[in-house]
C-alpha cells in the first residue's frame, strides 16, 4: 500500500501548535510588547451560569438547506445541540409504491439533487437485480462516467459552499464554473441538468451524441489544473487551517459506529469504500485509489474530498478509453420498448409498446439491497416486490440522513462559529435527507 | 510542521479481490456463512434463512433479535459492525405480518447480512432497540417509528423525526394510509393556519434558556397542558 503524505506548514505566524488562531495583542507599550487589558471598572469579568439558547435555521445560508439546529451556548461554546429535520418531507417512499419502476426513476432525481444521475444509476441498479436483467458492456461504462461526473459535481458544489462557509469566496466561483461544465455535458447526452432522469430499468435513456467524447476528455484534460489551483489557494492556507484542523473529530471506531460513511468515514481512517468493497458495475477492474484520512477532523474531510475528485478524473479518462460500441439496452422484452420507429408502422410493436408503458414490467417475487458509493456515503436502494408492477416498499438508505446524525457529537464543545465548518464538512443534502 | 497521510489503495492493494456480482440467481446460490453460524449458535430463535438475488435473509424470532444482532456484532468471527439501515416492510396483503428489517455490513470480513423479524397480526408493534449496540440505529429507529409507528423498546428518544411533533394523522408508511393523508384538504390547511408560529420550541429546548416566563400567554397555557410543542 503506497502513501502519499501531504505536508502542511502550520508554522504560520498568528498560529499556535494545533493551528488554532493565537490570541493578538491589542495594546502595545511603545516597546512594542503587548499590555494585558484590564477590564473597566465596574464590568463584571465573566458572565456565568446563564446558558443560552441559539436558533440556526431553518432558513438560514450555511445551513445547507431547511436544516434547523437548537443550540444551547455556555457563552460562546457549545454545550447541546438539537437538530430538527423534516421540513422539506414529500413522502418519496410512499409515493414509490404507487409507481412503476421506470416511474420512480424520475422520483430519484429530486431527492439528492446534486448527484441526480448518479441515483438514477444507483435506482437502476437495484431495479435490475430485483428482474435479475445483466445489463450491457457500453452501458455500464456509461453508467460509470454518469456517477463519476455526478461525483465531481457533487463534490464541487461541497467545496464551493464549504469556501463560502469559512470565508473564502474565490474556490466557489472556480468550482462552479466547472460544474457548469459538467451541467453542459450532461444536458448535450441526455436533454436535462439537473433531473436528469438518465437511466431505464435494462439501459439508458439516451446514447451519447457525437462528439460528446471529445468533451469529456476535454474536461478531464483541464479539469486538474483547477484542482490545482484551489488546494493552492487552500489546503496551506493558514486562515483555512486554522479553521479546520481539529474541529469535529470522530474516531475510527466512533465513526462506523455512528454509521458514517463516505468522504466521513474514509476522513476517519476506517478504510471502506462500496465501489472497492462491495463492488458494481465492474468497479474492480478500474484502477483508482481510496484516499483515507487519519485524525477524522474537518481538515481530513476536505483532503479526502479533494483527493475523490482527482481519482474521479483518473475513473473517467479509463471509462473514455475503454468505451465499447454496442446498444446501450439489452435485447429484453419485458422491460424494453421496441425502437419508435416499429411502434409507429407495426402493430405487434405498438401493442408491445403499449403493454410495457401501461402495465409495466414485473419482477419475480424477492428483493434487493443494492447500495452504491454516493458522493456522501453508501447509498442503498431497498426493494421488495410481491410480482406486481410496482414495489411493495422502496426504501432509500441516505447517506446523509446518518452522518447528519452524529452531528451534536461533534458540535459539542467547540466554538458557535466552529458548528457552521463542522455541518458544511458533512456534506448535507436535505432533499435526501428528509425525502 | 504537521503531515497528514492520504493511504493510497490501489487497485491490488486491497486484501483479497471482491468483484462484481454477475448473474445473480433468483433463489438460492452461496450462503453467507453467518446465517450458518447464526442456526448453529441460536438455532430455537432462527425462523429460518434463505438466499434471495444473491443475499442471505435470515428470519429471526422478535423477541430475541437484540440478543442476535449482540452476537452478530461482538463476537470475532462475524464483527458486523456496520449498521447500514434499519426499516420495515409491510405488505399489501393484510395478512402477512410487518417485517422489521435490518441490515448489517461486517466491515472486516466484507459480508452483508440482513435480519429480518415478522410481528404477528394482533401483536403490539413493538421490538427491541439495538441503539446500546449501534449509535447509527438512533435516527434509524425513529424514522421507523415515525412512518411505520413501530416502537423500539430501550430507545432513549423515541419521537417522530421527519413529521412534526404534533402530527395527528397517523403512520404515512402504512398500507391503510391514504396516499394523500388522513384528513382531507382543508382541514389540513385549518391546522397549518391553528399553528402557532411562535411555537417553535420543545420544554426541554426552553428550559436550557430559563425562557418559559417570556413566552406569549397562549403557548405558556398550552405548554402547560402538557402539549408538546416542538417540531
Amino acid at each position: 500500500m503506497s502513501k502519499r503524505t501531504v505536508e502542511v506548514e502550520l508554522s504560520t505566524s498568528g498560529m499556535d501548535a494545533q493551528g488554532r488562531a493565537q490570541r493578538v495583542p491589542l495594546v502595545t507599550n511603545d516597546g512594542g510588547t503587548a499590555l494585558a487589558i484590564e477590564p473597566p471598572p465596574g464590568i463584571e469579568p465573566e458572565l456565568e451560569g446563564e446558558h443560552m439558547l441559539i436558533n440556526i435555521g431553518p432558513q438560514h445560508p450555511a445551513t445547507h438547506g431547511v436544516l434547523r439546529l437548537v443550540l444551547e451556548l455556555d457563552g460562546e461554546t457549545v454545550v447541546r445541540c438539537i437538530p430538527h429535520i423534516g421540513y422539506l418531507h414529500c413522502g418519496f417512499e410512499k409515493i414509490g409504491e404507487y409507481r412503476q419502476y421506470n416511474q420512480i426513476i424520475c422520483w430519484t432525481d429530486r431527492e439528492d439533487y446534486l448527484n441526480s444521475i448518479g441515483n438514477n444509476v444507483a435506482f437502476a441498479l437495484g431495479a435490475e437485480r430485483l428482474f435479475g436483467i445483466e445489463v450491457t458492456e457500453r452501458c455500464k461504462v456509461l453508467r460509470v462516467i454518469a456517477a463519476e461526473l455526478s461525483r465531481i459535481m457533487s463534490h464541487l458544489v461541497w467545496l464551493g459552499t464549504f469556501c463560502i462557509d469559512i470565508g473564502a469566496f474565490t474556490p466557489f466561483l472556480w468550482a462552479f464554473q466547472r460544474r457548469e461544465e459538467i451541467y453542459r455535458l450532461i444536458e448535450k447526452w441526455v436533454g436535462a441538468r439537473l433531473t436528469t432522469s438518465a437511466t431505464r430499468v435494462g439501459g439508458m435513456a439516451a446514447d451519447i451524441p457525437v462528439g460528446w467524447m471529445d468533451g469529456l476528455r476535454q474536461f478531464t484534460r483541464t479539469f486538474p489544473q483547477t484542482l490545482d489551483e484551489i488546494d493552492r489557494v487552500l489546503t496551506k492556507n493558514a486562515i483555512w487551517v486554522g479553521r479546520t484542523v481539529g474541529l469535529g473529530v470522530m474516531t475510527p471506531d466512533e465513526a462506523v459506529n455512528w454509521g458514517l460513511s463516505g468522504p466521513m468515514l474514509r476522513a476517519s481512517g476506517v478504510d471502506y469504500d462500496v465501489r472497492k468493497d462491495f463492488p458494481y458495475m465492474d468497479y474492480e477492474t478500474y484502477d483508482f485509489d481510496v484516499p483515507v484520512g487519519t485524525s477524522g477532523d474537518v481538515y481530513d474531510r476536505y483532503l479526502v474530498r479533494f483527493e475523490e475528485m482527482r481519482q474521479s478524473v483518473r475513473i473517467l479518462n479509463q471509462a473514455a478509453d475503454r468505451l465499447p460500441d454496442g446498444p446501450i439496452n439489452i435485447d429484453d422484452p419485458r422491460v424494453i420498448l421496441p425502437p419508435k420507429s416499429k411502434a409507429t408502422s407495426e402493430m405487434e410493436s405498438m401493442i408491445h409498446h403499449f403493454k410495457v408503458v401501461m402495465e409495466g414490467p414485473r419482477p419475480p417475487i424477492g428483493e434487493s439491497y443494492v447500495a452504491v458509493e454516493s458522493p456522501k456515503g453508501e447509498k442503498g436502494y431497498y426493494m421488495v416486490s410481491d410480482g406486481t408492477a410496482k414495489p411493495v416498499r422502496w426504501r432509500i438508505r441516505p447517506p446523509s440522513f446518518v452522518n447528519l446524525a452524529a452531528i451534536p457529537k461533534m458540535v459539542e464543545g467547540h466554538l458557535l462559529s466552529d458548528v457552521i465548518a463542522i455541518n458544511a464538512s458533512i456534506d448535507i443534502v436535505m432533499g435526501e435527507i428528509d425525502r | 510542521m504537521r503531515t497528514f497521510e492520504v493511504v493510497r489503495t490501489g487497485l491490488l492493494a486491497s486484501t483479497g479481490h471482491p468483484a462484481t456480482q454477475r448473474d445473480v440467481p433468483h433463489r438460492g446460490g452461496e450462503a453467507n456463512p453467518s446465517a450458518k453460524a447464526l442456526q448453529d449458535k441460536f438455532g430455537w430463535a432462527i425462523e429460518r434463512s434463505e438466499v434471495v438475488w444473491g443475499e442471505t435473509v435470515v428470519f429471526v424470532e422478535p423477541a430475541s433479535v437484540k440478543q442476535v444482532i449482540h452476537w452478530l456484532h461482538d463476537d470475532p468471527s462475524q464483527r458486523y459492525d456496520f449498521l447500514s439501515d434499519v426499516t420495515a416492510v409491510e405488505y399489501r396483503d393484510a395478512e402477512v405480518p410487518i417485517e422489521v428489517v435490518w441490515h448489517l455490513r461486517s466491515l472486516p470480513y466484507r459480508r452483508f447480512l440482513r435480519i429480518k423479524s415478522q410481528i404477528a397480526k394482533g401483536q403490539p408493534l413493538e421490538i427491541d432497540s439495538v441503539y446500546d449496540i449501534y449509535r447509527s440505529a438512533d435516527w434509524l429507529e425513529r424514522e421507523c417509528y415515525d412512518m411505520f409507528g413501530i416502537r423500539f423498546r430501550g430507545h432513549p428518544d423515541l419521537r417522530r423525526i421527519l413529521m412534526w411533533e404534533s402530527y395527528k394523522e397517523g403512520f404515512p408508511l402504512r398500507k391503510d394510509f391514504p396516499l394523500r393523508g388522513r384528513f382531507s384538504r382543508s382541514e389540513q390547511l385549518r391546522q397549518a393556519l391553528a399553528q402557532n408560529p411562535e411555537a417553535r420550541y420543545s420544554m426541554e429546548e426552553l428550559s436550557i434558556a430559563d425562557a418559559f416566563a417570556e413566552l406569549p400567554e397562549d403557548m405558556r397555557r398550552r405548554l402547560d397542558k402538557g402539549e408538546r410543542t416542538g417540531e
